[in-house]
């Protein structure tokens, strides 16, 4: 796969860790240190390679975690099952090497002069690629209105949930924790649907531009209710991760 | 030279007999993952269409019923995703593009594949001609599910899945090649697993 370089070719290059970030005990944000990054767009996706002492490689795609002009940083859940994510989330460490190229990807991104409304629906780990959108807001200094809906299982597994919680002007967050709240919790306390999209999303009418990502059964439903809800299809983009037991 | 990953190890291994069967850079699920840009489409089968087009011409359409009626084949084929699952031995029941296509007459070399939501995808006509390629409605015993592209999907087994449009209702006859919708967001032209032809330039 490897070979000379083509026009608009992506080539695996070396990348170093230039920091780890433990977000959660299953979630951790790796910063990559990249010689030759071609620059990426906010939503976009990278492809990292791990080989093995005996040759054996492993090729994954994870969203991008930060802004468009920002160093390469992704966040990477841990799998039981899975053959990539254990090793980046317990065994790398700063200073280690790996491969990625990228960016991947060009439908699920946000820039800025697409505008808003935002509505931002994140479900556990989907929350990465819609911070990086975030952070592209914040760092162009844009005044597009957001909401974001969050829907995790347990507040220990919010992810960015400082940083989230630093937003405020023209950002608005609702978290719902799906499998336990903790003792005083406001937040809401249920799965998804569309009631509770009806009650925090914004109204249809005003043309709002809505990304969503998560788990498949989480994106099918948030996606359906949001057309049911009048949401132009064309401005529901989707990521959809999960049931594939190997990420 | 690759950075070796010390303490890195494979952990997914690949059953007897199937190792020829997984193309470079896959990995075995038995789970059937959903991938789609946008919400999923559900078109009432009473409004469904199947359009073989060249430009502004549609020259030929059937109805559901009508697709109903054309004759269908069962198969069993291996399935590998551009994300990097695979999964062998999935059970499709549907119309041949060759049965399609040989209702009209035409000298096109490519295809652009369109769906419901907007979705395309292009395809050399070789690789939907020649008994590669179907226009499936069930899945193992039951009609296909809507996140899985029903009421029909293109099955082309032999490229990756993103080429197996979801929602199909058509095909477009191209004298050149253009790219569909992940084709311009930088996925490869062609799509071969075998060639790990995932990106442009691959």
């Amino acid at each position: 796969m490897e070979g000379t370089a083509v026009p608009g070719r992506l080539t695996w290059q070396v990348a170093t860790v230039t920091a780890v970030t433990q977000e959660t005990p299953s979630v951790r944000t790796i910063g990559l240190g990249v010689p030759s990054w071609p620059g990426h767009r906010a939503g976009q996706h990278l492809d990292v390679r791990l080989t093995a002492e005996d040759g054996y490689s492993a090729e994954r795609s994870y969203s991008i975690a930060s802004a468009a002009g920002e160093p390469v940083a992704i966040t990477v859940e841990r799998l039981a099952d899975g053959e990539v994510s254990p090793y980046l989330t317990e065994d790398l460490q700063v200073g280690d090497q790996l491969e990625i190229r990228g960016p991947v990807g060009g439908y699920f991104v946000w820039e800025t002069a697409d505008g808003g409304p935002l509505l931002l629906v994140g479900g556990g780990s989907g929350i990465v690629p819609l911070r990086a959108i975030l952070r592209q807001r914040e760092h162009s200094g844009s005044d597009v209105p957001v909401k974001l809906l969050y829907s995790a299982r347990a507040l220990s597994e919010l992810i960015y949930r400082d940083e989230l919680d630093g937003y405020h002007y023209g950002v608005e967050i609702t978290y719902t924790l799906t499998r336990e709240q903790p003792a005083g919790w406001t937040g809401y306390a249920r799965r998804v649907d569309r009631a509770l999209l009806a009650e925090i999303a914004w109204p249809a009418g005003k043309d709002p531009l809505a990304y969503v990502c998560g788990p498949t059964n989480f994106v099918e439903t948030v996606a359906g209710a949001l057309v049911a809800l009048g949401y132009e299809p064309g401005r529901v983009k989707t990521e959809r991760f999960g049931g594939t037991g190997g990420r | 030279m690759s950075p070796i990953s010390h303490g890195f190890h494979r952990r997914h291994t690949v059953p007897d007999g199937a190792a020829d069967r997984v193309p470079p850079g896959q990995y075995l699920t038995d789970g059937f993952p959903v991938l789609s840009a946008g919400p999923t489409p559900h078109t009432p089968l009473a409004e469904w269409t199947f359009s073989v087009r060249r430009g502004p011409l549609t020259l030929k359409s059937w109805t559901w019923q009508e697709f109903q009626e054309l004759p269908a084949e069962t198969v069993t084929v291996d399935i590998h995703c551009v994300t990097r699952w695979s999964k062998l031995d999935t059970e499709w029941r549907g119309v041949s593009v060759d049965t399609l296509l040989d209702q009209v007459e035409h000298d096109a070399g490519y295809v652009m594949a369109f769906s419901d939501g907007g979705y395309t995808t292009d395809l050399p006509l070789a690789d939907v001609t020649g008994g590669k390629a179907r226009v499936a409605f069930s899945y193992g015993d039951a009609p296909l599910k809507p996140e899985h592209g029903g009421p029909a999907r293109l099955l082309v087994p032999h490229l990756y899945f993103w080429k197996s449009a979801k929602w199909v209702r058509g095909l477009e006859l191209m004298d050149e090649d253009k790219p569909g919708f992940w084709e311009t967001y930088g996925y490869n032209m062609y799509g071969d697993p075998w060639k790990e032809q995932r990106y442009q330039g691959d």
